[in-house]
């Protein structure tokens, strides 16, 4: 395609390699003026890696990139940033002890002569952009205290003040409610009614048939093409993305709940700061069923593990393993109740990185006479048993038993931890965003491990901030909200829409 | 009465002096988020080269120069290491620690014929002239220049920090460099001038040990006020003006061991462990978890690799 | 062949190696500018250091108190501390030793275990402190180290000060009773017929009577091995790791972080402790004295632990190095009037490019990532001709996937793997590791 005054953003044949490994290869993107363009892959794919070089992170090895049909070279986010580009990253790029106004107006300040800080006049010029495109936020309050619906709007702040009139907005609804989805995308085309350019990085075929007017799809840094949404089907881009037919649903038998496993009771836990997180959460969990929890990150889930694992003290209520009461004990205690924890951070909890597979896989059991007498450790038995499970759980590379975990792929890094923590048969697997950052494979593969599990006869509680996985995997689904369990239900018997509003503290009680 | 109480905080501030120097540096460098535990070997390098300036040139003023110039250089050695090496920035503080004295030493040496200490050379000027007070209590006030230097030096590391643009760079570096490159702010260079500055001011605290207080360079000059100062930054929450205060809080205690030193209820062995217990028990029950920048001490890798 | 160099590269020891080699030269070109033959320099300094069998025994005896503190420091390393307090404990060590071997007079057996044992065990309370106060306030280590050290400072001179020890017209205490000396052949040594004995044999006379030969160092090689396999080989040091390494995963997984930290300074400061009391059991005098400055026991174990990249075996030839060097140095100042500092600087230099440690791993990964890519352009050359088209190479990212691990410490392993997380090359693994 020729590039034209009509687009906002044109690259083309963008190739980008990280020493031998190619992330992109020949990418094109065209962007038309005024619209939202979604762009579309796994994890992994690349689309993050393009955007990084549109916004000057990473330059591209070869390749052009066009504004407005002019030719640019953009060396850093400064050139960027001066180019009217703004990009609202995934993790969201804010100094948590900075106020609003001082993030927004970083590395732009509004300054007196010498450099001096005009914090009245950056406050002004913050409250009238804020006016201007009706967001609310405190221009005084500090990053650490608002919410992450809020802070996003802040990032959008920064691209605006800056003078932005592309904007990149990469995954934006990995932390939102389906409510706060709605507003988001509200937001975005009022932008675009103001003449703004929208790009959204997303690997959610919903939001693109909702938002985009546009959408490119890239798979394994390779480009897939670029379709009108309002012309295309869910299933169609589902397939371009991924290379091949995709189940979108998961397929489990039903379930056959027996005894009870987990009871929690009138649970109430407080976070770091004294601020109660949990309040009085109320929730069964039986053998052979998996019960989700549906949520908004920050609404207790948190804390509620960290309860379970004997991580966090417990102000009242009782948390109850097979009917034994397991609160306020320590982790070793819960362990050997037979409860078995994939944690949501698995590089900081779930990993010892520079540790290798071989030694990662009996974090939890080196106690274990198995892997060596007294107070030794036989690294032979520990090697063939990792070597065991990395061939069971098909980690890759095979040879991988003495290699560090750090250098695993993530989705191998998963499997590694859900390997050890099913390895050990527990009464209680709890899993906690088992699926964040993985691709298609991978996720399908451990919905498969929790439902085998289930079937082996273990009581699964899974606590999922993507709704769509909790309304698929679940055959039980309890909504959290403000740390208690605002809704219980059978799958199948609630739409998304109620949980969603559930979820967001509104609906039937 | 009274000339004791002026004795107590000529002398509070005469030993706070070299520690401000070096708590400011270990503030600046470390809301940049770099480690910096060589401000001590920089204290050093700095109380050599003021004097071998002041010696050279017989003005003190070029010998404070040459301090900080002497620390800053040492500090470059820092920065490469921990900025664009990734080092392990405790480790290569130690090195600094072992490497910097070394060097003072040796070129004290071969400059004061193979002695380890240097000859005595003109000093700072004291801020106030006191052969006119008499036998008024003023008279024991003692103060040097480098006592307001100190001053001014944390008011303006205070009044850049956190009222100029610059400040707000650097705090965000410290806190969250990824956040600050997207904006445009380079980390390596952010951390570089910190750092350097760093040593610049530790250089300057090492001077103002030999060029204002025992007017000559010694192996024990420096012994051990590098690591105080980093106490205070700790107890200073990695604010200039705690530093500052915290400096003043050590000064003090030392200064009260002087003061009880003359009579023997205590021991002055006992006597001289005060600041020491004081600063223990002062984070014990004051500080607690004490909230450091949080990139502080994280090597920072630059995306494009 | 290409391969071999790679490797090598990546071994820790060349690090070492490559690092004392820099050491050397940065001394040569400090000695040179200053005026000094370097050549003339080395050579005094290794004469100084192996001239004479008494010269090493002597550096020996040096190493002994270096690389019990070595371990210490690089236990508590490899546990994720940093335990600059190793001076302190050493000291609180040789204080301790003196009050016990000064006021007990017991039969030689109970003697010297006792001795050794309070020397230990005060260096070991100090650690404990120190390692207490982390775990329970959060108080940083390096801070309350260095505390401690001057803290234990002024308690050895008090100590020295106390009339019970103090030994009139001297700045030190009494020696310590008779029977906790730990050296060989004390008194026959001395004796007519031990002389006689001796005569025939002048090296052994040399080493024997003009140094203070002991058992210390038998007993630091034991404990080097014994930690080493401490750390490696047993489920305590599995534990004390993996607390050093992410605290957090450690806690999750259900071990007692507080504990472990608490004992690693335990067995750390113990160490330095035992260095300090086998130091007054095993050489002249016997004794403590005034401290005016720091003895650098404590924090040249420091450097002796970095520069074994805090490996407890690597500690022995560290130590022995270090030792020599500063033994050695002395020669360098007598023969050639050459600063004794140069060794400071040497050594300074040497931690230093430990700390640089990474770089060559990182020249490793560097050769075998251009080799890489010069075997992609290869097969893309290949592809174009006609020939078959090659899919993604297997193991394509090995470059990747080793960064960081040879030689990384618990840091910069952590912030490496931060920065993998946040800089999006989780897209480049994720696609080449999980969409098969």
């Amino acid at each position: 395609m020729e590039a034209s005054s009509d687009y906002a953003v044109q690259m083309h044949g963008i190739t980008k390699t990280f020493g031998s490994f190619t992330a992109l290869d020949s990418v094109d993107l065209d962007v038309k003026k005024q619209t939202v363009h979604a762009i579309l892959g796994e994890n992994g794919a690349g689309k993050s890696t393009l955007m990084n070089v549109l916004y000057g992170l990473y330059q591209a090895d070869a390749g052009e990139v066009y504004l407005g049909g002019q030719s640019v070279q953009i060396q850093s986010p400064l050139d960027a940033i001066a180019h009217g580009i703004g990009m609202v990253h995934q993790h969201f790029m804010l100094v948590e002890n900075f106020t609003v106004t001082e993030n927004i107006i970083l590395g732009d300040e509004v300054c007196h002569s010498l450099g001096v800080l005009d914090m009245a006049r950056a406050k002004k010029e913050v409250e009238k952009i804020v006016r201007e495109y009706g967001f609310d936020v405190d221009p005084d309050a500090k990053i650490e205290d608002i919410t992450v619906g809020m802070q996003q709007r802040v990032e959008i702040l920064k691209a605006l003040y800056r003078g932005a009139d592309t904007l990149i907005l990469d995954e934006p609804t990995a932390v939102l409610t389906p409510q706060e989805i709605t507003q988001l995308i509200k937001i975005m085309r009022g932008l675009v009614a103001r003449g703004k350019t929208i790009i959204i990085i997303t690997h959610k075929l919903k939001e693109i048939m909702e938002s985009a007017d546009a959408c490119t799809i890239i798979r394994r840094g390779k480009y897939m093409g670029t379709v009108d949404v309002s012309k295309t089907t869910e299933g169609e881009l589902a397939s371009k993305m991924v290379g091949r037919r995709v189940n979108l649903t998961v397929e489990k038998g039903p379930a056959k709940p027996g005894e009870t496993a987990l009871s929690v009771r009138g649970l109430h836990v407080r976070d770091g700061r004294g601020i109660e997180q949990v309040c009085g959460l109320d929730l069964d969990v039986r053998v052979g069923e998996i019960v989700g929890i549906a949520g908004i990150e920050g609404n207790g889930q948190e804390e509620f593990v960290q309860a379970i694992d004997g991580l966090a003290k417990v102000d009242s209520g009782t948390i109850s393993v097979k009917g034994e009461e397991i609160q306020n004990t320590i982790p070793r205690n819960v362990l050997d109740h037979k409860v078995a924890t994939v944690p949501a951070d698995r590089q900081r909890f779930g990993l010892v990185l520079p540790f290798t597979v071989a030694e990662n896989v009996i974090l939890e059991r080196h106690g274990e006479e198995t892997f060596g007498k007294g107070a030794t450790l036989d690294y032979g038995k520990v090697r063939s048993f990792a070597n065991g499970l990395i061939k069971e759980y098909d980690i890759r590379p095979a040879d991988c038993v003495d290699s560090l975990a750090g250098g695993l792929s993530g989705g191998n890094q998963q499997k590694v931890i859900i390997a050890r923590e099913v390895s050990s048969k527990p009464d209680l697997l709890v899993a906690v965003q088992p699926t964040r950052g993985l691709d298609v494979g991978a996720i399908e593969f451990v919905h498969k491990v929790l439902i085998r599990e289930r079937d082996r006869g273990a009581a699964i509680l899974l606590i999922s901030l993507e709704l769509d996985e909790v309304m698929d995997v679940a055959d039980t689904i309890a909504v959290i909200h403000h740390g208690k369990i605002v809704g219980t239900f059978k799958q199948g018997t609630v739409s998304e829409e109620e949980v969603g509003l559930l979820m967001a503290g509104g609906g039937k009680q | 009465m009274l000339d004791n109480l002026v004795l107590v905080l000529s002398i509070t501030l005469m030993y706070s002096t070299p520690l401000v120097f070096g708590a400011l540096g270990g503030v600046i460098s470390e809301r940049s988020g770099v480690t910096n535990i060589g401000i001590e070997g920089m204290m050093n390098v700095g109380a050599f080269a003021g004097v071998a300036g002041s010696y050279v040139s017989g003005n003190p003023w070029i010998g404070l120069l040459c301090a900080g110039l002497a620390g800053g250089l040492v500090a470059l050695l820092h920065a490469v290491a921990s900025v664009t090496f990734n080092a392990d920035q405790t480790i290569s503080g130690v090195a600094i620690n072992l490497l910097a004295p070394g060097i003072a030493l040796f070129a004290c040496r071969r400059m004061f014929d193979g002695a380890a200490m240097s000859s005595v050379v003109n000093t700072l000027p004291k801020l106030i002239d006191t052969s006119g007070f008499g036998d008024s209590p003023l008279s024991s006030l003692n103060l040097d220049v480098t006592v307001l230097l100190g001053l001014i030096a944390a008011v303006v590391m205070w009044f850049v920090l956190y009222r100029t643009k610059w400040g707000l760079r650097v705090r965000s570096v410290g806190e969250h460099p990824e956040a600050s490159e997207t904006l445009g702010i380079s980390v390596y260079r952010t951390r570089y001038i910190c750092v350097i500055l760093s040593g610049v001011l530790a250089g300057f605290g090492g001077a103002s040990m030999t060029l204002a207080i025992i007017s000559q360079y010694t192996q024990t000059a420096i012994s051990g006020q590098g690591f105080i100062a980093l106490a205070a930054v700790i107890f200073g929450k990695w604010t200039p003006h705690g530093a500052y205060l915290a400096c003043l809080l050590f000064g003090f205690t030392q200064a009260l061991t002087v003061m009880l030193g003359g009579g023997s209820v205590v021991p002055t062995q006992i006597l001289a462990m005060l600041p020491y217990v004081m600063t223990v028990l002062v984070l014990v029950f004051f500080v607690g978890r004490s909230v450091a920048p949080k990139a502080d001490g994280v090597p920072y890798i630059k995306g494009s690799r | 062949m290409n391969n071999t160099v790679i490797k090598v590269l990546r071994k820790p020891i060349t690090s070492a190696i490559v690092a004392i080699l820099i050491g050397f030269l940065v001394a040569a070109i400090v000695l040179a500018s200053a005026g000094y033959d370097p050549g003339a320099s080395f050579a005094a300094l290794f004469s100084g250091m192996v001239g004479r069998p008494r010269y090493i025994v002597n550096v020996i005896i040096k190493a002994t108190p270096l690389l019990l503190c070595g371990i210490g420091v690089a236990f508590a390393f490899k546990v994720g501390l940093f335990n600059i307090g190793a001076e302190g404990q050493y000291i609180l060590g040789t204080v301790a030793a003196t009050i016990v071997g000064i006021t007990c007079d017991l039969p030689a057996v109970l003697e010297i275990p006792l001795v050794v044992l309070s020397g230990t065990i005060a260096g070991a309370l100090s650690g404990a402190l120190i390692g207490w106060l982390k775990a329970k306030f959060g108080i940083h280590e390096v801070i309350t180290s260095i505390m401690f050290n001057w803290i234990s400072l002024y308690l050895c001179n008090y100590v020295v000060s106390l009339d019970a020890f103090h030994q009139p017209n001297t700045t030190g205490t009494y020696a310590v009773h008779e029977s906790a000396l730990t050296m060989i052949l004390p008194n026959w040594k001395l004796s007519a017929e031990g002389q006689a004995a001796l005569a025939n044999f002048p090296v052994l006379r040399d080493v024997l009577v003009r140094c203070d030969v002991n058992v210390g160092i038998i007993v630091a090689v034991v404990v080097a091995i014994l930690i080493g396999w401490l750390l490696k080989r047993t489920k305590v040091g599995y534990e004390m790791r993996a607390v050093g390494l992410n605290k957090d995963a450690a806690r999750f997984a259900g071990i007692n972080v507080e504990k472990n930290i608490v004992l690693c300074m335990v067995i750390s400061g113990g160490l330095c402790g035992l260095a300090g009391a086998l130091n007054i059991t095993g050489i002249l005098p016997h004794g403590i004295s005034t401290l005016a400055a720091f003895e650098n026991n404590g924090f040249n174990g420091l450097s002796v632990a970095f520069i074994a990249g805090c490996s407890p075996v690597g500690c022995i030839p560290a130590a022995l190095l270090f030792a020599g060097l500063i033994y050695g140095g002395q020669t360098v100042q007598q023969t050639m009037g050459a600063p004794s500092e140069i060794i400071s600087i040497m050594i300074g230099t040497i931690v230093f490019c430990m700390a640089l440690g990474g770089v060559i791993p990182m020249l490793a990964e560097h050769i075998q990532r251009s080799r890489a890519e010069r075997a992609e352009q290869a097969r893309k050359l290949a592809a174009e001709a006609g020939t078959t088209p090659v899919a993604a190479p297997a193991g394509e990212s090995d470059a990747s996937r080793t960064s960081g691990s040879a030689g990384a410490s618990s840091s910069e392993a952590e912030a490496s793997s931060k920065t993998t997380e946040s800089n999006g090359s989780n897209d480049k693994k994720g696609a080449d590791g999980d969409a098969r």
